[in-house]
């Protein structure tokens, strides 16, 4: 029993071995494509960095898979202007430290025509400075709390007012005006609580009360006494993460039956294909695209749902977020053609003309009809839809029509091509009700 | 505010949780000296394969939990035969080399936690190679108990059943078996043991398989309430941690008693203030025992002990 007394300073140099060992294991499951050749006229170098291991795994791979199918297809069809596209992929494991380090190294020593990176608003920000810093045009493509307006970057994903937007006032008017909110306790979810308080005061609904959950936690029984004692005729749920999806099963089983209204549930993990029947029965998720989504370009033959599974047969789901990289990687392609260069701040000039999918020359976005980049906020008017799940977790679409994003161009004054900023707008600013 | 009811079946949710994540690692750690920072990842294969005996082999839901326990409880000897004691190696090494390559990782507490948080990062991303970032889950059974207003999930509260039945049984196989007694002594001194005829080798890797097969009943048990994805074992880590290190060196009164306290706490705290409020209660109490009880709760009712029979 020698050995059974552990000096402090044995201790400390065993867990920082364990670290490093941690750290170098890490990086030795990195699974790139790069192509590391100097860049040469005639190609161009897209930056693609996505979570395909860690908290985020789940939704995060369905985006690298959709970048590489439009990078794909576009290189078979010519390329870029005649440029074949080179790709700089890395896993970032979910670690915002991780993407922070290969931000720079795509932008510093790759030389990346243009970026895609992050899952998280919390990565998003984590990376946002050096985007900045560098100048370097940067397509964020996740779902999310809204209100950044920055010259570099084109978050292209549907916003809180977007999404909310749609599914909020359906609820209440289908269910009645009482809301209980549930959110995941950091940026996104904060933001995205404040806009459900501004949209229910827009359509005369109330807000009960509002839990925020850290991240880790998967133990929700409190949680659902809460709002069964608040006895809301809705919830909203902006839960996020492989840890939150445990209050779907949990509120089924405690019996707690419900109408709940969604950003984040179904569209992105796909838990009305992971988890049993009934877990996610009358869950009403306002998106911009699920695999379901009903539109020629997506389900018909040949449209985007079978090329995807051509490519990835084993794949599970194809996620809302696969479909903005991989639209956003056409308009990249129709902004470098129409500015003719790959020049970053040229190609910025000409995705702020206000690029748009579904015209003639370039294809419909599978989400639906044509959708348009606005160029003075570096959004998206979305095709946005409410999808619900029943009894059998079938997926149905309730209702669906365009939505602008409005918080910034008509709320929060953003207008980039005249004064370019690099702020992220909240609701707290603007609404009494937020506060 | 606070229902009494809610209160209680909380706090039964709480001790349940606490008792089931530490209790593996409690009778590891607690026996063997080694800290199993591949715990989490235990708790992962048990939850795996119960999973997959259901989904793909159709067992029933019972045959499959105790399926994941065994399985589990194989690989932990598997592990402690391979990385731990290293005898399988070994016996190679001898026979090629004349000399053992692998020293021992018992009572190394900083040495074990190197090799076993490395076998943790492989279990995980092996996890995620080849069932991918999460596999289809099975729905949580028993239904729902309905009470005024509130309802609750039946299950959970067959969970802290299953919870105290595991501490019983956990108490009466290491103080009312020769087994029991045999690891205890070699506990204590295992020189004298192996003297009095006690194979303390065979003693160690029972004891390990045991330790691993109660992590990975833990995780079947939990496989129809959490998240099937390869990260699942982290969200039982900090929980079973403080509730070891707040039970102290009795392993099974430690479980159990810093099952009482912290998910008291626990249950309390989120019941009143919300999830956020809780965790941080928790952790704070953890704080709190560690400063004034560094011995845990059962170092300091033995030091209380001690100190009665010393004044008689």
């Amino acid at each position: 029993m020698t050995r059974s007394s552990v000096s402090r300073r044995q201790f400390l140099g065993a867990s920082g071995a364990a670290l490093v060992t941690g750290l170098a294991g890490c990086s030795a499951g990195e699974g790139g494509t790069s192509t590391d050749t100097a860049s040469s006229t005639d190609t161009l170098k897209i930056g693609v960095l996505e979570d395909q291991s860690g908290n985020f795994a789940l939704v995060g791979d369905p985006k690298a898979k959709a970048s590489m199918l439009a990078i794909e297809e576009i290189n078979a069809n010519g390329g870029i202007d005649g440029k074949q596209i080179e790709t700089f992929q890395r896993d970032p494991q979910s670690d915002n430290q991780r993407y922070q380090e290969l931000t720079r190294t795509a932008i510093n020593e790759e030389n990346v025509d243009a970026l895609w990176a992050g899952y998280s608003s919390a990565t998003r920000e984590a990376i946002r400075p050096i985007i900045d810093r560098n100048e370097q045009l940067y397509f964020y493509t996740t779902q999310y709390e809204g209100g950044v307006c920055d010259e570099f970057t084109f978050a292209v994903g549907p916003t809180a007012r977007q999404q909310l937007g749609i599914v909020l006032p359906y609820l209440v008017e289908e269910f009645g005006p009482d809301i209980y909110t549930i959110a995941a306790d950091y940026n996104f979810g904060q933001l995205s609580a404040d806009w459900v308080k501004v949209l229910a005061n827009e359509n005369d609904a109330n807000v009960l009360g509002e839990e925020f959950i850290p991240l880790s936690e998967s133990s929700f029984g409190s949680t659902i006494n809460r709002i069964q004692e608040a006895d809301p005729d809705f919830v909203m749920s902006m839960l996020v993460g492989a840890n939150h999806t445990s209050f779907y099963e949990q509120k089924a089983s405690a019996g707690l039956d419900i109408p709940i209204g969604t950003s984040t549930a179904m569209a992105q993990g796909y838990e009305h294909r992971r988890l049993d029947a009934p877990a996610m029965a009358n869950i009403y998720a306002g998106v911009n695209y699920m695999e379901e989504v009903p539109t020629e370009s997506n389900t018909g033959d040949g449209g985007f749902v079978d090329r995807y599974f051509e490519m990835y047969p084993d794949a599970p789901y194809l996620n809302e977020e696969a479909e903005t990289n991989y639209f956003s990687t056409y308009m990249y392609k129709k902004a470098v053609e129409q500015a003719g260069t790959t020049e970053q701040p040229e190609v910025i000039d000409a995705l702020e003309s206000g690029i748009e999918l579904g015209t003639e020359e370039a294809p419909e976005a599978p989400e639906g009809e044509t959708i348009k980049l606005d160029g003075a906020t570096h959004h998206v008017d979305h095709h946005m839809w409410i999808m619900r799940a029943d009894e059998e977790h079938n997926v149905e679409a309730v209702e669906n029509h365009q939505i602008p994003e409005t918080f910034l161009s008509e709320t929060a004054g953003c207008n980039l091509p005249e004064n370019p900023e690099q702020t992220q707008y909240t609701p707290v600013d603007y609404y009494e009700e937020a506060e | 505010m606070v229902n009494g009811i809610n209160l209680a079946l909380q706090f039964l949710d709480s001790f349940a949780f606490i008792v089931l994540a530490a209790a593996g690692l409690a009778i590891i750690f607690g026996i063997m000296g080694v800290i199993n920072l591949a715990h989490g990842e235990f708790i992962l294969i048990g939850a795996y394969t119960a999973t997959l005996a259901v989904t793909q082999l159709g067992l029933p839901l019972v045959v499959a939990m105790l399926v994941g326990g065994l399985v589990t409880g194989l690989f932990g000897i598997l592990t402690e035969r391979v990385i731990i004691s290293g005898a399988w190696p070994n016996y190679i090494s001898q026979r090629t080399l004349g000399r053992d390559v692998i020293e021992p990782l018992y009572n190394r507490l900083a040495d074990s936690m190197v090799a076993t948080f490395g076998l943790s990062l492989i279990l995980t991303q092996g996890a995620r190679i080849r069932f991918g970032n999460s596999i289809d889950q099975i729905a949580t059974p028993f239904g729902a108990i309905s009470y005024g207003e509130f309802s609750y999930s039946t299950y959970r509260i067959v969970l802290a059943g299953v919870s105290i039945g595991l501490l019983v049984a956990t108490y009466y196989l290491f103080t009312r078996t020769e087994f029991g007694m045999r690891a205890r002594a070699t506990i204590q001194d295992k020189e004298t043991a192996q003297a009095m005829g006690v194979n303390t080798d065979r003693m160690y890797m029972l004891t390990f398989g045991i330790g691993s097969a109660l992590a990975g009943l833990t995780g079947a048990l939990f496989a129809p309430v959490i998240s099937m994805q390869p990260t699942l074992g982290d969200q039982f880590l900090v929980e079973a941690f403080v509730a070891v290190v707040v039970g102290g060196p009795s392993v099974v009164l430690g479980t159990a008693l810093s099952g009482g306290v912290l998910g008291a706490i626990l249950a309390t705290f989120s019941n009143l203030y919300g999830t956020f409020i809780g965790r941080i209660a928790l952790l704070v109490a953890a704080l709190i025992a560690l400063r004034f009880l560094p011995d845990g709760i059962t170092g300091f009712i033995e030091q209380l002990r001690k100190r009665r029979q010393e004044s008689e």
